[in-house]
């Protein structure tokens, strides 16, 4: 059997591979996950990266993953029509020059857990930057939502731990929404293995 | 739920911590990850494939008005899983610097010349074989500041999605016999047994007469788990 590829890291210079549109060439990701129609609830997150001593890391590139807002994946395991082809879930974005990022999409529909649970709204994160030599994985998801309760992710997240993966309204702004990721330290995300 | 993708196989991927790669240090979660199920959040993924790339962009040295210098090389494999099965239809990006170890990028402050026909970046998506090729020039080593008289082996970055957000890979792929194995803290990050599956074979029956040397380079992701049923393992 073939042994699996190890990971390394993105280096510093991962903008000319994964976010190219900075250096002239055709980009075919993108921050926004949602085109201006797509049915759901638009909204945006804003966020920065933080490493252990507190500063901003500026050469990360964050992924996400995520369900329409029927919480259904833009993919073959899962064999629910999506009501829009132009909807494929992804995104990329690079942390700018103050750590910061931003994603335009719709909130995702509670999706399918093991055992006939029910997922409360959340999308999925990849973490990749300098220093780091694998991905991290964590998870956004959207404070205050009732479903939270029966979400079977959570439920495996210690209590005093979970605001790190709740993304928070803005108070003047319901559809904007802040999610920091902390990479180490006091306030070290919650980051998963599966 | 059973797990679809197996937890351990062959993975050899390095730890988050590995204190000589100095970056690791302020980066690296000091928390264990909290292992979860693989529910249907992890088990799909971003579906890229033919109608998001251009053959064009499989080929680095023809991108500018004229050719790149340096060796020309192709880089060509395949892309498996861990019970070798293709991964056919899969989105590969790759980035790396000029033959004069120079990164066209902003941040990229070495000595070296920067190449006006060279970008450095291209893709292309693996065939129903799992096939993939690339044209390109042969990176240079770098030094960088990780310790003194610290330099970079030559290596090209490649990022792989597969089939599902779990088989997802960013790794690098280094030539065969470079004399910076021994002090490069992000290879050696990797266990000894495993550096290996990082470094390309030099594949003469690919390698084209009169025009460029060719490199072969087998990826293989976290793979499905075999099920009884699989004629693989029939």
């Amino acid at each position: 059997m073939p042994e699996r590829t190890p990971s390394q890291t993105v280096g510093p210079y991962l903008h000319i591979g994964l976010t190219q549109g900075a250096y002239g060439a055709r980009e075919i990701f993108s921050a926004t996950v949602a085109d201006a129609g797509l049915a759901g609830t638009h909204i945006r997150i804003e966020g920065r990266v933080y490493d252990g001593e507190g500063n901003i890391v500026p050469d990360a590139v964050l992924e996400i993953w995520q369900a329409d807002d029927q919480g259904r994946y833009a993919h073959p395991a899962d064999g629910r029509p999506l009501a829009s082809n132009s909807f494929r879930g992804f995104g990329r974005c690079a942390t700018d020059k103050d750590g910061a990022f931003a994603f335009e999409t719709v909130k995702p529909g509670c999706v399918p857990g093991p055992g006939g649970t029910k997922q409360a709204p959340h999308i999925n994160v990849g973490v990749f930057s300098r220093g780091l030599l694998k991905r991290l994985f964590t998870r956004i998801y959207f404070e205050g939502d009732p479903a939270h309760a029966g979400d079977p992710i959570l439920a495996l997240v210690p209590v005093d731990r979970r605001a790190t993966l709740m993304a928070k309204a803005d108070p003047g702004k319901p559809s904007l929404f802040r999610f920091d990721v902390h990479l180490q330290g006091v306030s070290e995300t919650v980051f998963f293995d599966a | 739920m059973n797990d679809v993708y197996a937890r351990a196989g062959s993975a050899a991927d390095p730890p988050y911590l590995s204190p000589d790669y100095v970056g690791t240090r302020t980066r690296s979660p000091q928390r264990p990850l909290i292992v979860v199920p693989q529910t249907l959040s992890e088990i799909t993924g971003p579906v890229y494939g033919h109608f998001d790339v251009t053959p064009e962009e499989a080929d680095l040295t023809r991108q500018h008005a004229g050719e790149p210098l340096g060796e020309r090389i192709i880089v060509k494999g395949r892309v498996l899983d861990e019970a070798g099965r293709p991964v056919p239809n899969s989105l590969i990006e790759i980035w790396q610097c000029n033959a004069a170890g120079r990164y066209r990028h902003a941040v990229d402050q070495h000595h070296a010349p920067l190449d006006p026909n060279f970008t450095g970046a291209g893709r292309c998506v693996t065939d129903e074989g799992g096939n993939y090729q690339f044209v390109s020039i042969k990176p240079g080593a770098y030094p960088w500041r990780n310790h003194a008289n610290a330099w970079r082996p030559a290596h090209i970055h490649l990022s792989l999605f597969g089939p599902s957000f779990l088989t997802r890979l960013v790794t690098q792929m280094y030539f065969p016999g470079d004399p910076l194995f021994p002090f490069d803290p992000i290879f050696n990050s990797v266990a000894a047994k495993a550096r290996e599956r990082m470094i390309c074979r030099f594949d003469l029956d690919a390698t084209r007469p009169e025009w460029a040397l060719a490199y072969n380079f087998d990826v293989v992701l976290r793979g499905s788990r075999a099920t009884p049923t699989d004629p693989d393992h029939a």
